[in-house]
Order: C-alpha cells, then sequence, then structure tokens
C-alpha cells in the first residue's frame, strides 16, 4: 500500500505520541504509582507501535513493542520503575526520534536496529518478572496486551459496547422496538488497525445497515466519526428484524472490519441510561465479557482486560477533550498570506495619503472617508487574526526542556529542579522555530556552570541542595520576555576579567575602568567561554555570542545580570510581531522615524528650563523619577528644525524597568506600519534603526529600535 | 557586432560609465535597471552607502561606487541609473549601485578579456576581475562578489 501520503501525518502524530511518553516518563519517575500515567503510558506507545506497523516501519515497531512489553509490566504491578528503567525508556525513546528524522528525511527508517535497547529491554523484562513468571508468562502478558491487541480487545469491547449509554428518548426507541417484537443489538465494530480511511469503512457500515434496521445511537456520534474522532473501533445500537448473525454478515460485507462483537438486548433493564448508576447493567456486561476473555488468556491475563477498558476509555476521553477542529496549513502558506496583508496595509496607506492631500470637502469626499476608514478597520482585523494564526504558545519549545534537565542532572551528578512558568506565552512561529536552540543553550549554561556542583557549597551559602533553574515567559507591551534564572553560583567578574585579558579581547587598562555590567556583557563576545572545564554539556567556546545573534537577528535582545554566589538571571526580550506594528511616526529634521507604539509611554513637552545635568548627562525629573534625555538629532547627525526652542517634544519609551525620554522634532502620528529589513549589506552595526517601512506615499521611513536607544 | 569565437565562453555585460571610465556587469547579477529616485539616508551607514528607496514595496540600500572609489561626487542627471543587482544566488537580498549612465549591453567572449591578477598594494582593483576589449575602448569588470561582500565581512 502507498502511504506515502500519510507520512506527514505519521510523522506529526508520532511527534505528539514521543511528547506524551517523555512528559509522562518523567512524571513517572517521580509517582512511579502513579497508575493514570501508567495508562497514559502504555496508550502512547500503543499508537506508536500501530502506526509504525500501518507505515511499514518495521525496526520502529518492534522497539515499541518490546517497550510496550515494559510498560504492561508495569502496570499489572509485576515491575517497579525504578530510575535505571526510565533511563533505559527514554533512550529508547531517543532512538524512536532518530528513527523519525531519518523517516522525515528519506522516508525509510534506515538501518539501525537498536538490537541493544532491545535486549536491554528483555533483560528488563525477565529480571523484572518473578522466578515462576519466566518466559512464557511474559509471551503470555505481552500476547494479549499488545500483539493480539485486535483480539485482546474484542471482548473487552464487547464490555464497553455494553457501556453505551441511551438519552431517554433512545431508551423508549428502544422499548418501543422490544415491545413490537424488533431485534436490538449492540455492537461493537472494530476495523483492521492498518486501516487509513477509517470513517469511510465506518460509513459503509452504516450505509449497509441502511434499509436492514435503523441505528438508534453510535458511541462515538455520527458526526466524530465521520471526522475520524475514533480509534479503530465504535458502538452502534441497531434495530432491526435480521437475526444477529445476519446484521453481523452486512457489516463483514465492509472490507476491513476485522471483528463484530454484541449482544442482543431482550429486556430494557440491560441498557444503560445515561445517569442511571451503572450497577445494575455491570453484572451483565461482566457475563458477557470474561467467558471470550478466559477463552483466550488465563487468569492474570483476564484481570489485565478488566482494566484495559477502564483505560482505554479514559484515554479515548482524553483524547477527545484535547482535539478541536483544526487544519494543518503549511508555515509557507501563511507567510504569503501575512505578506499579502502587508501589501495590502501599504496599499491602504497610500489611500488615506493620497486622500489627505485633496482638500475636497464635498460629500463625496465625506463618503470615500468613512469607506477608507471602514477599509482600515478590516486591514487592521485582517491583520490580527493572520498574526494570531502564525502564533504558537511557548510550551512547543519547552516542552522538551525538562528532559534535558533530567538528563543533566545525571551527566553532572547535581540535583536539579526545572520549573517553567507562562508556556501559555504565544510567539510568532518563526521565532518559535528559531529560539528553541538559544533557551536550550542558557539551560545547559545553568546547569553546568551556574548550579555549584559541590553540595556543601551551597548548604554554606544557605541554598536547597537541589538547584533550581526556572524558565519564564511573559509579555511585556509589544514584547514577549523569557528569562531564565538559577540560583546557582553566579557569574565570577574577576575570572571573566582575567579570562578576558589572557584571550586579548582587552586590555588591563580597560580592565580596570570597566564597571561589573561591562565586564558581564564580555561573555556576549564571540568565541569566549569561562568554563575551566571543557565539558560535553556546554564550554565548547561557542557560547553566548552564538545565542546573542540568534536572538538578534529575530529583533531581540539579551541581557544578563548576576550577582556573584547569588546566581544569574538571563533576559531575553524578543518583538511579539515580525511583520507588522502599529508606530507612532515623528520627524526629525525633515527626517521620518518609526517609533513602535509598544515601547512608548507617555508623550511630554518639557520646558528647556526643567532640563537638568548629572553626570553631564541630561536628565528631566518627570513624575518623581529621573529619565536620561535622548537628542535623536544628535544620534541620528540630523540638524534639528528648531534648535533653540524654548520647550522639547519628548517621547517617553520604555524597556524593561528602565525609560528614558527621545527628543523629536515634531510628532506626525499613529499608524499601522510593515517592518521590512534593511538587509545584510547595509552596515548598521549600532543598530539603531530596526527596519524600514513603506509611507503612503511611497516613502520610506526608518524604525528606530527603541531597544538599542535605552 | 563582436568577432566572437564559438569555443570560446562568452558572456553579456552591461556596460555602465562612472565619469570617463566604462565598466561592466555580469548580465547573470543584473535583476533591473531603474532610474534615479528619492533615496532615504540610514545613519550611521557605512558612507558609500546613501540609503535606501522603495522599489516596489522592497527596501534596497543603495551604494555610490564614486564615494566607494573616492571620485568626485555623484552628480544625479536624467542618465544617471541605479542598477539592481542580486550578489547571491540563493539569498533574494538586492543591492542597488548607482551609475552615471547605462551605455549598451555587450557580449565578450574569453578571449577578450584579459585577467587582473589581485594586488594588494591596488586597492581599488579587488573590486575589478578582468579588463575587458571592446574595439579600442578598455572595460573594467566589476568582481561583484568582492564590489559588494566587503560591505558584509566588515561587520
Amino acid at each position: 500500500m502507498d502511504v506515502s501520503q500519510y507520512l506527514e501525518i505519521f510523522i506529526d502524530e508520532t511527534k505528539e505520541h514521543l511528547q506524551s511518553l517523555s512528559d509522562h516518563l518523567m512524571i513517572l519517575e517521580k509517582e512511579p504509582e502513579n497508575s493514570e500515567t501508567i495508562n497514559e503510558i502504555f496508550r502512547a506507545a500503543h499508537s506508536l507501535k500501530g502506526m509504525a506497523g500501518t507505515m511499514g516501519y518495521k525496526r520502529m515497531q518492534k522497539l515499541t513493542h518490546n517497550m510496550e512489553n515494559v510498560f504492561s509490566e508495569v502496570r499489572n504491578g509485576k515491575m517497579m520503575v525504578d530510575s535505571s528503567l526510565v533511563d533505559l525508556l527514554f533512550q529508547c525513546l531517543d532512538a524512536l526520534e532518530n528513527y523519525l528524522d531519518t523517516i522525515a528525511s528519506t522516508q525509510s527508517e534506515g538501518e539501525e536496529d537498536n538490537q541493544i535497547l532491545v535486549d536491554q529491554l528483555d533483560a528488563f523484562l525477565n529480571g523484572g518478572g518473578s522466578a515462576a513468571a519466566a518466559p512464557a508468562a511474559e509471551a503470555q502478558a505481552a500476547a494479549p496486551a499488545a500483539d493480539a491487541q485486535q483480539t485482546a480487545e474484542a471482548p473487552a469491547a464487547a464490555a464497553g459496547g455494553a457501556e453505551i449509554e441511551y438519552a431517554d428518548f433512545e431508551k423508549h426507541a428502544i422499548q418501543e422496538g422490544l415491545e413490537g417484537g424488533m431485534n436490538i443489538y449492540e455492537m461493537r465494530v472494530s476495523i483492521q488497525d492498518t486501516c487509513v480511511l477509517r470513517s469511510a469503512r465506518a460509513f459503509l457500515v452504516f450505509k449497509h445497515l441502511e434499509g436492514n434496521g435503523d441505528i438508534i445511537k453510535s458511541v462515538p456520534s455520527v458526526q466524530d466519526i465521520e471526522d475520524e474522532k475514533f480509534d479503530f473501533h465504535f458502538d452502534i445500537a441497531v434495530i432491526s428484524e435480521k437475526s444477529f448473525d445476519e446484521i453481523k454478515k452486512l457489516i463483514m460485507d465492509v472490507s476491513e472490519i476485522s471483528d463484530v462483537t454484541g449482544r442482543q438486548i431482550t429486556d430494557i433493564s440491560q441498557i444503560k441510561v445515561a445517569g442511571d448508576d451503572a450497577e445494575d447493567t455491570s453484572a451483565p456486561a461482566v457475563e458477557q465479557t470474561t467467558a471470550p476473555a478466559k477463552a483466550e488468556s488465563t487468569a492474570p491475563a483476564a484481570k489485565k482486560d478488566d482494566k484495559k477498558p477502564a483505560a482505554k476509555k479514559e484515554g479515548g476521553k482524553e483524547a477527545k477533550a484535547v482535539v478541536s477542529r483544526t487544519v494543518r496549513v503549511d508555515i509557507e502558506k501563511l507567510d504569503v498570506l501575512m505578506n499579502l496583508v502587508s501589501e495590502l496595509i501599504i496599499a491602504k496607506n497610500g489611500l488615506v495619503s493620497a486622500n489627505g492631500e485633496s482638500s475636497d470637502n464635498s460629500a463625496a469626499n465625506q463618503s470615500f472617508n468613512e469607506q477608507i476608514e471602514y477599509l482600515e478597520r478590516v486591514t487592521t482585523n485582517l491583520h490580527e487574526s493572520v498574526m494570531k494564526v502564525r502564533m504558537m504558545p511557548i510550551e512547543t519549545v519547552t516542552q522538551k526542556f525538562p528532559r534535558m534537565i533530567r538528563d543533566l542532572a545525571k551527566k553532572t551528578n547535581k540535583k536539579l529542579e526545572l520549573t517553567i512558568s507562562g508556556e501559555e506565552t504565544e510567539l510568532d512561529r518563526t521565532v518559535i522555530d528559531e529560539i528553541g536552540d538559544p533557551l536550550m543553550h542558557l539551560l545547559r549554561n545553568s546547569a553546568d556552570h551556574g548550579i555549584e556542583a559541590d553540595a556543601a557549597l551551597r548548604a554554606q551559602r544557605g541554598k536547597t541542595e537541589v538547584g533550581n533553574i526556572s524558565l519564564k515567559a511573559y509579555q511585556d507591551g509589544n514584547n514577549v520576555v523569557i528569562e531564565v534564572e538559577d540560583d546557582g553560583n553566579g557569574i565570577d567578574v574577576e575570572k571573566v576579567k582575567n579570562k578576558a585579558i589572557e584571550k586579548g579581547t582587552i586590555t588591563e587598562e580597560q580592565a580596570e575602568t570597566m564597571n561589573d555590567q561591562e565586564v558581564i556583557d564580555l561573555l556576549f563576545k564571540p568565541s569566549f567561554s569561562t568554563a575551566e572545564k571543557v565539558s560535553d554539556i556546554s564550554g565548547r567556546g561557542v557560547g553566548l555570542d552564538v545565542v546573542k545573534t540568534k536572538i538578534e537577528a529575530l529583533g531581540g535582545d539579551i541581557e544578563v545580570k548576576s550577582k556573584l554566589g547569588e546566581g544569574s538571571t538571563f533576559i531575553i526580550r524578543l518583538p511579539l510581531t515580525l511583520a507588522i506594528i502599529q508606530a507612532l511616526m515623528v520627524e526629525i529634521g525633515d527626517e521620518k522615524y518609526a517609533i513602535s507604539l509598544g515601547s512608548i509611554q507617555t508623550i511630554e513637552d518639557i520646558e528647556i528650563a526643567d532640563i537638568k545635568l548629572v553626570q553631564n548627562k541630561e536628565v528631566i525629573n518627570l513624575r518623581d523619577s529621573v529619565i536620561p534625555i535622548i537628542r535623536l538629532n544628535e544620534i541620528l547627525d540630523i540638524e534639528s528644525k528648531n534648535p533653540d526652542a524654548s520647550s522639547l517634544t519628548v517621547v517617553i519609551v520604555k524597556k524593561g524597568d528602565k525609560t528614558a525620554g527621545l527628543v523629536v522634532d515634531e510628532l506626525i502620528g499613529q499608524q499601522e506600519i510593515v517592518i521590512k529589513s534593511l538587509g545584510k549589506y547595509i552596515n548598521n552595526g549600532t543598530k539603531l534603526i530596526g527596519g524600514a517601512t513603506i509611507l503612503g506615499n511611497g516613502d520610506v521611513a526608518l524604525i528606530l529600535d527603541v531597544n538599542t536607544l535605552v | 557586432m563582436l568577432d566572437t569565437n564559438v569555443v570560446v565562453e562568452s558572456k553579456q555585460y552591461i556596460i555602465v560609465t562612472l565619469g570617463i571610465e566604462q565598466y561592466g556587469i555580469d548580465i547573470g547579477y543584473i535583476d533591473n535597471i531603474v532610474k534615479m529616485q528619492k533615496i532615504t539616508r540610514v545613519p550611521k551607514a557605512q558612507d558609500y552607502f546613501l540609503g535606501v528607496i522603495n522599489l516596489r514595496g522592497e527596501i534596497i540600500p543603495v551604494m555610490s561606487l564614486r564615494k566607494k572609489f573616492n571620485y568626485e561626487p555623484d552628480e544625479f542627471k536624467d542618465t544617471t541609473r541605479i542598477i539592481i543587482i542580486k550578489p547571491e544566488e540563493q539569498s533574494a537580498e538586492k543591492i542597488g549601485i548607482i551609475v552615471d549612465t547605462v551605455r549598451e549591453v555587450l557580449t565578450l567572449g574569453d578571449d577578450c578579456i584579459e585577467k587582473v591578477q589581485h594586488d594588494q598594494s591596488q586597492d581599488k582593483q579587488k573590486y575589478v576581475s578582468g579588463v575587458g576589449k571592446n574595439k579600442d575602448a578598455l572595460i573594467s569588470l566589476f568582481n561583484i562578489p568582492n564590489l559588494i561582500g566587503e560591505a558584509v565581512d566588515k561587520q
């Protein structure tokens, strides 16, 4: 079967399952007894195996199969979860990820058998089971759980089938049917797990039943079945004159249907009505199931089967809750859409400015104005909607970090605890794609260099034994801020100084005059690593400068605050949007500049006389805070239009907790602008200019980057 | 037309002038040729960048060769043109260079191009990859990667 068209779906879904496995393994390690987690893991592993099998990836299937066996043992309480087992399982996850990467690039899973892992899993299985339950028990345990999932599920399914809950009117219909001498069946239809068009098969089942009976109810609902929101089976209640076997045959005529099981309802008391206590129906249900289950497996396995429907159902319900109606869209298509929106806004700005030039006040012009305003609202909303589509929670990046920190803790023999907050903070997809590596780098840095290796030293400094690393994300105006903080050693300024001198980054004289913050900023210079020992975690000398470059490429910036002995905090500031912002247009000399509205606090008129000099720098005292004044015309080499004015127009901007006042000649007004890059050729080393935008009349205005000014 | 030998490789060049000198630009690099238009100054940029222009919604930096070569400053006339160049095949980034006039398109075979040895002492020479002969006129052929690339290296 040609499965290539499902490859993308397979890759996406496998990624999700692997992430879920990883998350739950982390939990399991902390709470080995958490049965819900074990069930969730089991479910994910099983889906993985099924999917790999469907796509014909045998090696991947084999590995997941063995993992599943282990999980099954754990679930039965035959095996204890300890950290060595979790280690091994994580290695398996890594191997699976490798498979996935190979598949993503070559469509084939490669040649790596990962036999060692498979053997180790086997060893765990053999060692884990009790002496009596040696290979036979293992095979048995594995069989119903994994290999023969289909058959094992079928009897369990009957129990599930009996659990169709009916609403009152459905019960009424059944009652009437029974009174009218009709046959009522509850059936579970199982579809082969290799089937790729499950909803189509389900539809055919419904089609075949049409004319031979009525379907009173289906679980999941017909709508969900059409949307393929079900696993490999669904339950239906059928009212028909035909016998059970005839109905069964009708259904089995549909290809790729693996099994139909069920029971006839002869009395209304056999069905379960929503809201009723489960008590009265549970008895017949169990009766129905234990017989076939017993036939296939021995006592312990049957016990497992009892658990299975519960687990299955729970998992199924959970998955359903998460599933929202979504469409997967190629990011490139969104880029195209975004570009079109940008062009539309430029065109709209053109209309606005063309209209502003005409001084005609006729009624026609009036309505033209209204239409332009309407257009303006639409384009703004359109832009916001497209932006929202492109936004993703930062969680997609951070979710792999707990696992990474766990590994680091093992490697470095430190006790580490990672707390992540604000995962729901949203960022543009392009930023999300790029921010992972820099964040990972910072976390590794914190774990490797930040947190003290010596527990005694930590105790002496009054810190907990466990090293705390935290990652905080939050929105601040037009920026998203991500902070990576650790309560470790902090940055040793003297050490950095010495290293910088040794490497020739600075001279000794320079070192004398530098303040601590300036020294710390040296860390961001290329090829500067203070780790005395190069470890395989960090400290290869390509470090913070790469982080900085990457973040600046995204239009953001990074700073670090650190106190020796107490810890360090890296603060990353990223623009919320990459393409379109609301900006204040200002004039300096005869040049126009844009300042992002998100960073503007207020606009003030300041009397020249109110400007004071502190350390030879101009400041103003505004509502009890001292704010430095930046004369933009000096910085931008422009002659001010009115150098002798007695009062100045000052735009107060903020960056985090810092503020500054930018002196401008004139305010033009607020405008929605499309940010365009200046490109890499024009040297903008000072990074004063964050980009350019095209105004309504076709002129270019430059965008001031407030973050570098403040 | 020029006598081109079939076996030698030949390339097309756009011939432009700066003052009295003639220069050739490999046509493969050229995206567009536009008339002089309003240039927005970019503060703190390299001095040979006059600023950026808006070319149908694209922001393109514009470089003055006269400034780069320390010639007389540009005098913008009706014949002044901005040549829009795409220096790298794999990137869509463009750059504009200002020339006094655009003369013609010329096909030059390898046999009428004299390679210029890279000479460190002659700074300007690294911008020229060879000298082409057209009748009795000499045409310096720009080495575009060197001419443009420098802006990137200096960062």
